[in-house]
């Protein structure tokens, strides 16, 4: 009465497993060459070409560099192009002391400024992550919505407040703090300030998220094994938080190194960083392949952060 | 667990009415497992599902019938879902076959198999309205307007939210947004409706009023459903029989009835209900009667052919509430006792759990019906008590 | 992290929105400023509005630049919500980790780099530079914003929606269409709204792969600046930021109504 039905029949074998439809994995490999195609074309192959033009000279000529490759000349058109190539632009790069000193004030800055940001940007999204549920989604949109408002004009708001006669000056003399007006502007300290402002939200909405993923009953249970609040926030919270602090300053601190607009607009006529000392190159000396090699060595010295922050962002947000 | 309130000692029983009651009091019985002539709607032909290493599946096989309410039962990890989705069409078995009305289901996508599935967490479009949940399924097959209109409208009857058509899903309450995940699945008129843990999202009142509905409307609509669940009451309740899965395979396939009161092995009598296994071995063996010497002290008779050779060790599985207990000995002579003493009392308002250690030091669980509504109960903790029990009482496993 | 804000917390927080706010009101408030001077309050005054109206070459530019973020904002969504879906649903595929790499690298490049490279390609081929150029530059930096998006809901989306429409006889691609796509519309819909500022908002990369004729507004308003602060810039950015509150309240609200996705997710995509 219990027992199992009888044991099938020989015949069709229960034989492979059916692919799947031919037109299902077609289907999944258009979705990918589509944007695959238009990325390699608009992203990656640039930056061969700013390779080869990094190894190229300057020319009065249309385009402006040498050599340029004649792709109807045949193999000895081939083997001359090559013969034109040279290192001499990063030979340039090493030696000048204008170039190094860009990119180590470049790193220097960047530095400073993720910190300054994590150290503002904790409290904040400690804050937003400790209100109500219900008004948080609120507050990530209000600290969100500055940044979908133009960058250039935000940052040139800041132009109005710290200049001589900006709206800074002008209430720290109202109130009697300083006797005369604060040059401000043009200082490293603008530039900072403008910094820490643009990217605040890049630095608050990674940290806010690992941080509302934390579980309440971690902090109760270490409250119950006898630790104060503010050891508790050390050993527990802090910790927990690494992922999003991680995400956060990768996220700053690789694209403030190659910032322009901010020290271009906030910063004094003083040392450039790079992102401005290759738009110099580029616009004002007109020299194309001394720009290459500078965005090149530029991409060579953030390539480690870099891969870092794939290889986080691959884990966290879907790993296939 | 089995509770043990009268309602689930009555749905044991009603487990056997239960198809008499279907068929209008008639004598016929409804069990085309046992007849030969009929041919199984649905046959799974020892099919085995891998992931990586790990089987989920091993070499399953079972048949089930047109008009059958089937539940698979098992702990979470036994595969129950796996199989289930298998016959959805959301997996491909790693190996065997699965055919509906004898056609192959294997390379059949999930939608065009003549199967429909209401899902655990009831998967309702949250863009659309009732209707347009209900309607979905009838749209993918190009229905004609007005027919699509009819049958939402006697869908929307048949689990009685007339009226709830405009609404979304996110107006209604749990058990309406389950009504709706059903309506929609019977709508295009399966051949297999599929339920997963129909049951376990509701509150146990209206656990037990849906089970009901669930099984009228499977009766008037003459339709085969095949549940999915961890919890033995519920399939216990619904089905007409049930497939008891351990580690991938089955481990007995019989109607309640026969799983609760034959379950052909330790790990089917422990899975359902609460059970006392008594190791012992084999004295003698004759038709339809034999004697086991058992640990728990004495020789016990029992009412069933054995199939053991003399010496082999079996184990008699005895149900608690068979076991009578009583201050003095029991007069009927043909029945099986013990002496022990009550260690422990679990009143659960309509029975009491007594558990008896008895004299040879094992223990026995004694389920008594609480009659009476006094307080003070005549037998207490560190009384000694006789346990009887019929030799048809208990059941000899040999697994 | 519910035990409720401490002091501390209410003051950071509101301390860290009034460091953003503030140079954002600053602006606002001085376009209303009739004297030129910043020191000087010369009275409530919308002269700077009038100037901007016939001040036609910043105009312009605002026009170009409205245009340029539409197109490249349109095209960037498409992209990047396949890029998104491929992410996802392709599983494991040859090449995965290069296509990965491929799509997020945007997201921390420093400008410079990418408008230097762009530039440099459009020489290469000899594309004339100008309202085209920029948009495709547009469109391949803001992609990988919109494939953030929108993987953060795919990844939350709940599959058995989908499998419950097939069930019921709804072939897979229509299923996308149908199911998938019209429940992760919002996170679609903030996608482009951040790919549309994005481009509006970027001065570096136009800077570069621009051509005569198609300034756009930030390049505008960043020659200007240079040459002293004009008031007209106060206006047209007021202009600006009152569009993408705009944008952005009603997106909110249109959200909040159809109650399809908790304006959390969106936030937290991005």
């Amino acid at each position: 009465m219990s027992a199992p039905p009888p044991a099938p029949q020989p015949g069709p074998q229960s034989g492979p497993q059916p692919a799947p439809a031919p037109r299902r994995a077609f289907g999944m490999r258009l979705l990918v060459l589509i944007p695959a195609l238009w990325l390699a074309l608009f992203f990656v192959a640039p930056f061969l070409i700013v390779l080869k033009i990094s190894l190229s000279q300057t020319v009065i000529a249309q385009p402006p560099y040498a050599p340029v490759l004649d792709p109807a000349g045949g193999l000895p058109a081939l083997r001359e192009f090559v013969a034109g190539l040279s290192l001499d632009n990063y030979a340039l790069l090493v030696t000048d002391a204008l170039y190094v000193t860009s990119y180590l004030r470049s790193l220097a800055m960047a530095a400073g400024s993720t910190l300054l940001l994590l150290l503002i940007g904790y409290p904040i999204a400690y804050g937003i992550a400790r209100s109500p549920r219900r008004i948080q989604p609120v507050l990530v949109i209000a600290v969100f919505l500055p940044f979908l408002t133009a960058f250039l004009i935000r940052i040139y708001a800041w132009v109005n407040i710290l200049q001589r006669e900006g709206l800074l000056n002008e209430v720290l003399l109202a109130l009697g703090l300083v006797r005369e007006p604060l040059a401000l502007l043009s200082t490293d300290a603008a530039i900072v300030i403008g910094l820490v402002y643009s990217y605040l939200p890049f630095m608050v909405l990674p940290l806010y998220a690992s941080l509302e993923r934390m579980d309440d009953s971690l902090l109760e249970a270490a409250a119950d094994l006898g630790c104060p609040a503010w050891k508790a926030f050390w050993l527990v919270t802090v910790p927990l938080s690494m992922p999003g602090v991680t995400a956060g300053a990768l996220l700053c601190f690789i694209p403030i190194v190659g910032e322009f607009v901010v020290p271009d607009l906030l910063g004094g006529s003083g040392a450039m960083m790079i992102g401005q000392t290759l738009w110099v190159e580029f616009f004002s000396n007109k020299d194309w392949p001394v720009a290459s090699a500078l965005a090149v060595a530029l991409l060579a010295i953030l390539l480690a952060p870099i891969v870092i922050h794939q290889h986080l962002q691959s884990r966290t947000l879907g790993g296939g | 667990m089995l509770s043990h309130s009268p309602r689930a000692i009555s749905v044991a029983g009603m487990a056997n009415g239960n198809f008499e009651q279907r068929t209008g009091g008639a004598a016929r019985i409804f069990a085309p497992w046992k007849d030969p002539a009929v041919r199984p709607l649905l046959r799974i032909e020892a099919v085995t599902k891998r992931f990586g290493e790990a089987e989920a599946v091993s070499q399953l096989s079972l048949d089930i019938y047109e008009r059958e309410f089937f539940a698979l039962l098992g702990p979470s990890g036994c595969g129950k879902t796996t199989l289930l989705r298998m016959l959805a069409g959301f997996d491909q078995p790693s190996a065997g076959r699965i055919l509906l009305d004898g056609n192959d289901l294997a390379g059949v996508p999930p939608h065009r198999r003549p199967v429909n599935m209401m899902f655990q967490n009831y998967a309702l479009f949250p863009h659309l309205t009732v209707e347009g949940n209900i309607a979905f399924g009838l749209r993918q097959d190009r229905l004609p307007k007005a027919e699509i209109a009819a049958r939402v409208a006697d869908m929307l009857a048949l689990v009685r939210l007339e009226g709830f058509g405009a609404r979304r899903p996110h107006q209604l309450s749990g058990g309406q947004r389950q009504r709706v995940a059903l309506a929609r699945a019977l709508a295009k008129r399966p051949r297999v409706l599929l339920l997963d843990e129909p049951l376990s999202a509701l509150d146990r009142k209206l656990r037990e009023d849906t089970g009901f509905e669930l099984m009228e409307l499977q009766d008037k609509l003459g339709l085969t459903f095949i549940v999915v669940t961890h919890d033995q009451e519920e399939a216990m309740m619904l089905a007409d029989r049930i497939g008891v899965m351990n580690a991938g395979t089955l481990a007995q396939v019989a109607t309640p009835a026969e799983i609760y009161e034959q379950p052909n092995s330790r790990w089917v009598a422990d899975f359902i209900g609460d059970v006392n296994l008594i190791e012992g071995r084999v004295v003698s063996a004759g038709l339809g009667e034999a004697v086991i010497d058992s640990r728990a002290g004495g020789r016990l008779r029992v009412a069933q052919n054995v199939d053991a050779p003399v010496g082999a060790t079996v184990w008699l599985a005895l149900r608690p509430e068979k076991i009578e207990i009583a201050a003095r000995e029991p007069a009927a002579f043909d029945a099986n006792r013990l002496i022990g003493q009550v260690h422990d009392i679990g009143y659960l308002g309509d029975v009491s759990i007594l558990r008896v250690r008895l004299d040879s030091g094992f223990e026995i669980k004694a389920a008594v019906a609480n009659r009476t509504r006094l307080i003070e109960r005549p037998i207490g903790i560190g009384d000694r008590v006789w346990l009887s029990w019929a030799p048809e009482a208990g059941v000899v496993l040999t697994q | 992290m519910r035990r409720g804000p401490s002091v501390f917390n209410v003051t950071a927080v509101a301390l860290g929105l009034a460091f953003l706010y503030l140079p954002i009101v600053i602006l606002v408030i001085y376009s209303f400023n009739a004297s030129r001077l910043v020191t000087v309050w010369g009275g409530w005054s919308v002269r700077w509005y009038v100037a901007l109206w016939n001040d036609t070459a910043m105009l312009e530019a605002a026009w170009i630049s409205l245009r340029i973020a539409a197109l490249s904002a349109t095209v960037a969504t498409v992209l990047g919500t396949l890029a998104a879906v491929a992410l996802v649903r392709a599983g494991r595929f040859r090449g995965r980790a290069v296509f990965s790499a491929m799509v997020y690298a945007p997201l921390v490049m420093p400008e410079v780099i990418t408008g230097l490279s762009l530039l440099l390609l459009f020489v290469a081929v000899d594309l004339d530079r100008g309202f085209w150029t920029v948009t495709i530059a547009h469109t391949t930096l803001t992609l990988c914003f919109v494939t953030v998006v929108v993987q953060a809901r795919l990844l939350s989306f709940d599959r058995s929606l989908e499998e419950a429409a097939m069930d019921l006889g709804c072939p897979p691609l229509k299923t996308f269409f149908v199911i998938t796509l019209p429940l992760i519309f919002p996170a679609i819909a903030a996608g482009w709204l951040l790919a549309f500022t994005l481009s509006l908002d970027d001065l570096v990369i136009a800077s570069f792969t621009t051509g005569p004729g198609a300034s756009t507004l930030p390049i505008r308003i960043y020659s200007e600046v240079r040459l002293g602060v004009k008031p007209q810039i106060n206006a047209i950015c007021t202009i600006m930021i009152a569009l993408v509150a705009l944008i952005v309240v009603v997106a909110a609200l249109l959200a909040k109504r159809s109650e399809l996705a908790p304006a959390r997710q969106v936030a937290r995509g991005a």
